[in-house]
């Protein structure tokens, strides 16, 4: 399979020399302040253009640009419901591959553009997104990882990490808070074999909207799941917004990769990785944490990525690995 | 000219959408909806229908995909059943606010539980609010006339709403019938390509689906209701304009022998058919009786049907469903409402029969007529009973 190696042969990079100046997601909607979920909105929009239909889950990227009768979005936009944002995608690429087939619309060259939040990805709408992605439909979804149902006040999802304070995983005499393992959401967008699957963080802007790039160039189905840094459910100052998003990378907690037809690339090989603490302690989520505690995090995290480069060395037999 | 064939209903439903020349098919397999969806996807394979067939992997997704298709600006239909429209319910009412003409043809089935597959209307009395327009079919004809009929009605931009057509899950789909099936140019007449107002295009870019705040919730409601209620005259004008084209005519609401009938069955559906047939064998026995069938049921024809029962002395009202913990089922609730809020004196006998396949016959159609006119006789309270329970 090299269908996206194929579709990205010619593919033209967004360098410092030529971001894109569109702004699809215009300023004015009411984030927080230091959302790192609406900046990652933000470079996919500017990654993708004015050709860009945006289909919407219900949540606080929903809720903070399109409170009638103001709208953030300068391209076609549509939300629908909560769990359902992989389906709609479907039905509109559908619905336009029809029309174009029929001749009653002209082929303009729309980019089809699902984002949903965690909770809407790897919880409740993960039965339609593995059902759209198993259909091929040629459309790219964005999961807007800030772990937790954010919009909703802070509830713990499949996507919370193991240690982290939520209202609803609250740490106690009984419970250092989630005691659960995130949902690895990358690794089941792969296991539906399609063309793209990337990790992204907003720390690393060029990257982001490369990886956003390659996902609408390729055909068929694209999955990009994007770290993105919640200072009021994380607890952290919002001008530390950017640094969780850099330090979650640069602990190698959250990896940077692509999975390319199926081959797993490291975006950034982390050579020196700094202890997941420094990424711990400027969010209070973690503030109970032990010292104990951590040391198991570190450890799940090393294995982890060990377990990624296996996969990297398992899928590319001719490349060296380090 | 039309041909006169025989065909299995499900198949008549889903030839309707192929001569309607629907863009899109979003939907997902439940008895006894799988005759339509399997004919139309045979279709799709065969080049006989040039549209998207969506194979979603479930009845919430196969009504999403329907919202994103219209949302495209494309002719989108899709059919479900029961447990597959129950699942469909929260977006049901999205579908309605946000405009979109979806066509659904929903083969009535009971909710469970006990599970059961087979015919009532549980499944659509749940589903009553959701602002769609909704008609029922006596039969399959008239399952292929509505279903065209439904089309014209959601995409007239006087409308804008999601239609749809009932028909009873085995007693209609899976019954061979005598039906004319129009020619494709006559239906073209009659259904022009889909324009709508509004779409998903990058030339002119719309929000669809906003946030409505509690400053403006409440008139975005009575946006939709003015629609549904102002879609009445559009039904009935298409149905003029029905009868013009193909020759056959339709009302809101059906009358059988009702001219000096003192007792009146109302009914919906395939059970219309009985009943007249009931009503034969009684007038022959002298007894004045007769019926009337809601045949448009979302928005409720209002004058229609206190027209359709002048001069009766009571209502025999049947429900082919439960509203449990009211005094009546859902259709003999909302009659009793509207007689009261109109003025009315009448008696309403409400029987609930039929549920989950339970057969309906002439015999209990007596059995009830007898028990009305004792109640009516008795002037009574106006009661609700369960038909052919064992005990």
């Amino acid at each position: 399979m090299s269908i996206a190696a194929d579709a990205l042969k010619n593919f033209e990079k967004i360098t410092p020399k030529n971001i894109p100046l569109v702004e699809p997601l215009s300023r004015g909607h009411r984030g927080c302040q230091g959302c790192g979920e609406v900046l990652a909105l933000r470079m996919v929009a500017k990654a993708v253009g004015s050709s860009m239909i945006a289909v919407s889950a219900t949540g606080c990227m929903e809720i903070i640009t399109s409170p009638y009768p103001q709208t953030a979005w300068e391209v076609p936009w549509i939300h629908v419901a909560f769990e359902n944002t992989a389906a709609v995608a479907s039905g509109v690429e559908a619905g336009r591959k029809a029309l174009i087939r029929k001749g009653r619309i002209k082929d303009d060259g729309a980019k089809i553009v699902a984002y949903a939040g965690d909770g809407g990805t790897a919880d409740i709408g993960m039965q339609a997104l593995s059902g759209a992605l198993e259909r091929g439909h040629d459309f790219t979804y964005v999961c807007l990882d800030n772990e937790a149902y954010m919009n909703t006040g802070i509830q713990r999802s499949s996507s919370t990490p193991w240690g982290a304070g939520t209202t609803t995983s609250p740490a106690g005499l009984k419970s250092k808070g989630q005691m659960t393992w995130k949902k690895n959401m990358a690794a089941i967008a792969a296991a539906h074999n399609i063309p793209y699957v990337a990790t992204a963080s907003p720390a690393f802007h060029l990257d982001l909207m490369n990886k956003v790039k390659k996902a609408i160039t390729v055909p068929g189905p694209a999955y990009v799941h994007i770290f993105s840094p919640c200072p009021t459910g994380w607890r952290c100052a919002p001008e530390d917004s950017l640094e969780t998003a850099r330090l979650v990378v640069g602990t190698r907690i959250f990896p940077l990769y692509e999975v390319i037809d199926g081959r797993y690339v490291l975006s950034r090989d982390v050579k020196n990785p700094k202890p997941v603490e420094d990424y711990l302690k400027i969010q209070r989520r973690f503030r109970h944490l032990k010292p104990e505690d951590i040391a198991v995090i570190q450890k799940r995290v090393d294995q982890d990525w060990e377990r990624l480069l296996a996969l990297v060395k398992a899928t590319n037999p001719e490349a060296k690995t380090d | 000219m039309a041909r006169r064939v025989g065909l299995e209903v499900s198949l008549a439903c889903a030839e309707a959408a192929k001569l309607a020349n629907v863009d899109v098919v979003a939907a997902y397999p439940i008895t006894p909806q799988t005759h339509i969806v399997e004919h139309l996807a045979e279709l799709v394979a065969d080049g006989h229908l040039d549209a998207e067939f969506v194979p979603v992997e479930s009845e919430h997704s196969a009504i999403s995909a329907c919202v994103g298709s219209s949302a495209a600006g494309a002719r989108t239909f899709t059919s479900s059943s029961s447990q597959g429209l129950a699942l469909m319910h929260e977006i049901l009412f999205i579908a309605s606010a946000m405009r979109l003409p979806i066509v659904m043809a929903v083969a009535n089935r009971a909710l469970s539980g006990p599970l059961n597959i087979w015919n009532d209307h549980s499944d659509i009395m749940a589903e009553r609010d959701i602002g769609w327009v909704q008609t029922f079919a006596e039969n399959g004809q008239e399952v292929l006339d509505l279903m065209l009929h439904a089309f014209k009605v959601a995409e007239d931009k006087r409308v804008c709403l999601p239609v749809i057509v009932n028909m009873d899950g085995f007693l209609l789909t899976h019954v061979i019938e005598p039906l004319l099936m129009p020619e494709q140019a006559e239906v073209d007449a009659y259904l022009p390509p889909y324009q709508p107002q509004q779409r998903l295009d990058i030339a002119q870019p719309i929000s669809m689906g906003m946030v409505g705040m509690p400053e403006v919730y409440t008139e975005a409601k009575k946006a939709s209701l003015e629609a549904l209620l102002g879609s009445y005259d559009v039904v009935k004008e298409h149905w003029a304009g029905f009868a013009k084209q193909f020759g056959r005519q339709y009302k809101p609401i059906e009358s059988y022998r009702s001219e000096d009938a003192e007792v009146l069955f109302v009914t919906m559906g395939s059970l219309g058919e009985t009943c007249m047939t009931a009503i034969d064998e009684l007038r022959e026995a002298g007894v004045k009786v007769g019926s009337v069938r809601i045949r448009l049921w979302r928005p409720f024809p209002v004058d229609d049907f206190l027209a359709a029962i002048q001069g009766a002395k009571g209502l025999i009202v049947m429900d082919r469903a439960l509203s449990p913990g009211v005094p009546a089922g859902p259709v003999a609730t909302e009659l009793r409402g509207l007689l009261y809020a109109k003025g009315y004196h009448l008696p309403v006998q409400n029987f609930v029969a039929g549920l989950g396949g339970r057969d309906v016959t002439r015999a209990d159609f007596r059995m009830m007529l007898d028990k009305a006119r004792k109640a009516f006789a008795a002037g009574g309270e106006m009661t609700c009973e369960m038909v052919g329970v064992k005990e």
